[in-house]
């Protein structure tokens, strides 16, 4: 029965998410909060690890999101059916949409309705992806509920300064611009290691 | 068989290769399907591509789907598919199973906290690419401000979102089309 219903929230994501591997992560968040299948944390460590290992991400995430749900399940035996079960939810989607397409291919991409349809996707899309990123720096950096009862102290400072350096190395300094993440991945891990960052 | 096997192999191998999204992928179909095994020309993978980028799901999949039932039918689609998702099945598993035996540790913990906030880095940067291409006018803008705001404070599944959002398109085009 889980993994029914795994197989079945990632072909919906597989089916709704438009634009590339981050547009799962609002899908992601969804599940996470709906099913406690994994934790907010676990998906930060899921994208980051996506991010750094071959393959594209959405499909990285989906396995591993499937690898977790089937462990918390029944260890190591059930994780890897797991991973199974949430990749190929995600891809059926795309595999029939595909075979539909593939038979009116010049007709599909110059319809008129599919490119007004896309005029109106494409910054929703953006939106909701903008809006799992909030959730993310509210979680890591900005905890409002401590926020609110602590004061200033529960912001995470060390975090943030982080956040401003590593976001200046990628998009303004010329020499570090056009590293692959993985490179700004591994210097956070020894960042966070060298300030006890958790 | 043969065949299928090769289209197996080689989309797995695209699969290892790929690192990071669907974009990085382009460079790598064209010197494996259409330099090395000549199973789509330059313009049919372009144009695969920029549809792949308009179905739904994993941009990268719904290339690896297109080419392979181009060359060999709803088989051949399943197999480049299968292929394409191959190699993250296996190394991501194994890096789960170790990420999670060693994660009670003081200094894995520690590093995964500096790594989630580079994640964050990360889905900014990826927000400001999309924006760029996405938000073009005051409609755009518009349905950006709407969504992200019913996003955050709605308890909404994005599906209601995306499927609004579609027919939002369709309307506005129908409405101003003929201006344009």
């Amino acid at each position: 029965m889980l993994f029914l219903r795994l197989f079945l929230e990632f072909f919906k994501t597989g089916l709704f998410a438009i634009g590339g591997g981050m547009a799962t992560i609002p899908f992601l968040y969804e599940m996470s909060d709906k099913t406690g299948w994994f934790t907010h944390a676990d998906l930060a460590n899921m994208i980051a690890v996506s991010e750094s290992t071959p393959g594209p991400i959405g499909v990285n995430m989906a396995t591993y999101v499937g690898y977790i749900t089937g462990m918390n399940a029944g260890g190591t035996a059930l994780a890897f059916l797991g991973a199974l079960t949430a990749t190929i939810g995600l891809i059926t989607p795309s595999v029939i949409v595909i075979m539909l397409v593939a038979a009116v291919l010049k007709k599909f991409s110059e319809n008129h309705y599919v490119n007004s349809a896309f005029y109106g996707l494409r910054p929703a899309s953006t939106a909701l992806i903008a809006a799992a990123g909030i959730t993310v720096v509210i979680t890591n950096l900005l905890p409002i509920n401590d926020i609110i009862e602590k004061g200033v102290l529960a912001v995470n400072w060390q975090g943030l300064i982080l956040a401003a350096a590593l976001w200046v190395l990628m998009n303004k300094v010329k020499f570090t611009k056009k590293l692959h993440p993985i490179v700004f991945i591994g210097i956070s891990a020894v960042v966070g290691i060298i300030f006890s960052m958790n | 068989m043969k065949l299928l096997f090769d289209m197996f192999i080689t989309f797995a191998k695209v699969g290892v290769m790929t690192f990071g999204g669907g974009y990085a992928m382009l460079p790598i179909l064209q010197r494996e399907v259409v330099e090395k095994k000549g199973w789509a020309t330059e313009e049919e993978l372009m144009d695969y591509f920029a549809i792949g980028q308009c179905t739904p799901g994993v941009i990268a999949v719904n290339t690896a789907t297109f080419i392979g039932q181009k060359k060999k039918g709803v088989i051949g689609g399943i197999f480049t598919t299968l292929g394409v998702v191959f190699p993250s099945l296996i190394i991501i598993s194994l890096l789960a199973g170790v990420i999670e035996a060693f994660s009670h540790i003081e200094i894995v913990q520690n590093a995964l906290a500096g790594v989630r906030v580079c994640v964050c880095v990360l889905i900014l940067n990826a927000v400001v690419k999309l924006f760029k291409k996405a938000v073009v006018d005051k409609w755009t803008t518009g349905i950006f401000i709407v969504v992200a705001i019913g996003a955050l404070f709605l308890p909404v599944s994005p599906v209601i979102f995306v499927i609004l959002a579609a027919l939002t398109g369709i309307v506005l085009k129908s409405l101003g089309g003929k201006r344009e």
